[in-house]
């Protein structure tokens, strides 16, 4: 098919939204704050379009590979301190005891 | 009210495996799920299958402890050494990365760290338990780091850069990515590639590519970098972010979706420049 034409159905189809603006509202569709109208033509638009699927995909794949980004651990000796200042702390308040609730 | 409610979560199933079931009004943001079924528009239920960050054999009490966060909390209330040490553990690394977000070094962090520990155990006769014990924390460190960065006087509080413009002013950085004039305006210019040479657990075993997303990061703006901390990389709720951060809901989620768009630009060559 003529790719202009193609592109001419899509946002047709799509309800005039473009690539970029599937790039732009992806968090929003992520945390399902998108309103229901624009998640149907965020779907359609996915439905059309390989490259913004792809894109998702990449944005996904992204969030993944943070949520598995592991933290250095903190260095032996400051550890030590806290343990430290925690033995003195338990034995300043030998009976922990429930303090009233206060926020 | 919170986006989801744990059901029976979390529960020792497996040696090794964290087993959870949970209800949800929102399909879940990243895909650990094995198993997911959708029941009504806008409800799923999912079944967790987590491989523990340790060891079957290893899978101590202690372990078993940070698993029943009630059972943490009170082990923390009743003073058990044991269980703090492992605490600290668990989190401290953590804690530092938000830390270095907030003050200009890392012995400047590393004392705010200490800080929060100590805070820690001065008010967890207080904790109520409204949050997550994690979110707490992260709440505990925020406050301050907060203080600390003022009086490192190289910290502007959130709301002063944000209306400053540092975050969520200015052209987006995905622009450069389409079509800017004539009748193929909005499209992308290079459309994107499917990245699935290899899993994230995979990417990340490399040391190369930890240091570039480590980098990226720390490259951001300061409250781009402590949404995408809190986000995804302690997959914090969004709700929660506002309140430990004090932004809007609406502004998080532009810091959130700078911050990504950024991180994917960087590990976009790493991916495909791995496997071309
Ligand atoms: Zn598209």
């Amino acid at each position: 098919m003529d790719t202009n034409l193609k592109h001419k159905l899509m946002r047709y189809m799509a309800g005039n939204f473009s690539c970029q603006e599937i790039a732009q509202l992806i968090t929003d569709y992520l945390d399902g704050s998108l309103t229901l109208g624009d998640r149907v033509r965020f779907h359609m638009h996915l439905g059309l379009c390989f490259a913004c699927r792809n894109y998702l995909g990449q944005m996904k794949y992204t969030i993944e590979t943070l949520r598995q980004l592991p933290p250095d651990p903190i260095p032996q000796h400051v550890k030590e301190e806290l343990l430290e200042r925690f033995r003195t702390w338990k034995q300043r308040q030998p009976q922990p005891s429930v303090k009233p609730e206060i926020e | 009210m919170p986006a989801y409610f744990h059901l029976l979560a979390p529960c020792v199933g497996l040696e090794g495996w964290l087993c959870s079931v949970r209800f949800l009004f929102r399909p879940p943001l990243i895909v650990p799920v094995r198993l997911r079924i959708i029941l009504l528009f806008g409800f799923d239920v999912s079944l967790t299958f987590q491989r523990l960050p340790i060891s079957p054999s290893s899978l101590t009490l202690l372990d078993r402890v940070k698993l029943d966060e009630l059972g943490l909390v009170r082990a923390l209330q009743a003073g058990d050494e044991q269980v703090f040490s492992a605490v600290m553990d668990w989190y401290s690394g953590s804690l530092m990365r938000l830390a270095l977000s907030f003050v200009p070094s890392r012995a400047v962090a590393e004392e705010v760290v200490q800080e929060t520990w100590m805070g820690v155990f001065e008010s967890i006769h207080r904790f109520e338990r409204r949050s997550s014990f994690q979110t707490w924390l992260f709440r505990i460190l925020t406050n301050r780091a907060k203080t600390r960065g003022i009086r490192e006087s190289r910290y502007q509080p959130v709301g002063l850069s944000a209306s400053l413009g540092d975050t969520d002013e200015g052209p987006s950085l995905e622009d450069s990515l389409f079509v800017t004039e004539g009748s193929r305006m909005g499209h992308w210019k290079d459309p994107p590639d499917v990245w699935e040479p290899d899993t994230p657990e995979r990417v990340l075993l490399s040391k190369e590519c930890r240091a570039t997303i480590e980098q990226a990061i720390e490259s951001l703006p300061a409250t781009q970098r402590q949404v995408i901390i809190l986000r995804d990389i302690e997959g914090v709720g969004s709700e929660e972010v506002c309140n430990i951060l004090e932004i809007s809901e609406t502004n998080q989620r532009v810091l959130l979706h700078r911050a990504r768009t950024r991180v994917r630009r960087e590990l976009s060559p790493y991916i495909q420049g791995d496997n071309t």
